[in-house]
């Protein structure tokens, strides 16, 4: 542990276990294209869904390193999100996270209403998300929830490990 | 959502595609927009579809045509859903 005080993010009201997913609309990115889609008619099973912050920041690489590690885009659908336009989540796609695709929320009205956001010190104008992880069943109910308390914080991946064990066969 | 009946190919600012794109709101087309890269080598998935990396390309499900380059687009679209089309 470092021997300085780690920065606490304030108390937030986020979507948690049991809510359902708020539905949304935006620009979701693959590999080779983007196209508006509603999440409630990407999900059609378990889903991950991992809000990260912008692309480029070392948060999202671990993250997506993480969901790469631990093959989870092979047991059910994986969707990131970030305020990161289009252009820059298919270069991240080109690097890491096979077979991910990506939201991409550049006004975070999405990160608003899910209770992620956080107004980042010395980017004025920019609202950021908190890395968070939900996990949805396929009628986006909140299996499993963590919403990151401090900055920097990283989930717990044998946590989900476990959690998607539960929903997934 | 149902899954609109025209899938149009198009890069963000593209005039062509602009072009394609009034001409889809004028017969009130419903349509949904794939965007993609600038360089032609980021493009498999409208080589994959129409044969070549052009866009706009469209896909037409309810005629079954798969189409490039925006006059050949244009004209197929006024001539089967503009006034005296099939």
């Amino acid at each position: 542990m470092p021997d300085f005080d780690v920065v606490s993010l304030p108390e937030t009201d986020h979507v948690a276990e049991d809510d359902t997913a708020p539905d949304f609309t935006r620009p979701l990115v693959n590999e080779e294209y983007w196209e508006d889609r509603a999440l409630g008619e990407v999900v059609d099973g378990p889903t991950l869904l991992v809000f990260h912050p912008m692309d480029g920041a070392f948060q999202g690489t671990y993250l997506y390193n993480t969901i790469d590690d631990h093959g989870w885009a092979d047991d059910l659908d994986v969707l990131g999100l970030s305020i990161s336009s289009p252009y820059a989540h298919k270069r991240l796609l080109a690097e890491r996270g096979e077979g991910v695709r990506i939201f991409s929320d550049p006004g975070a009205g999405v990160i608003e209403e899910y209770g992620v956001a956080h107004d980042i010190d010395g980017m004025t104008g920019i609202t950021e998300s908190r890395p968070a992880v939900f996990l949805l069943d396929g009628d986006r109910t909140v299996e499993y929830a963590w919403i990151a308390s401090e900055h920097p914080e990283f989930p717990d991946a044998d946590a989900i490990d476990d959690a998607i064990g539960r929903l997934v066969d | 959502m149902t899954e609109p009946q025209i899938t149009l190919y198009r890069l963000q600012a593209c005039p062509y595609c602009e072009r394609v794109v009034r001409v889809l709101n004028e017969f009130g087309l419903e349509y949904r927009s794939r965007y993609v890269e600038p360089m032609h080598s980021e493009r498999n998935v409208v080589k994959r579809v129409s044969g070549a990396r052009s866009v706009p390309a469209i896909v037409d499900r309810e005629t079954g045509v798969t189409m490039s380059e925006s006059a050949n687009i244009v004209e197929y679209l006024e001539g089967t859903y503009g006034e005296g089309g099939a």
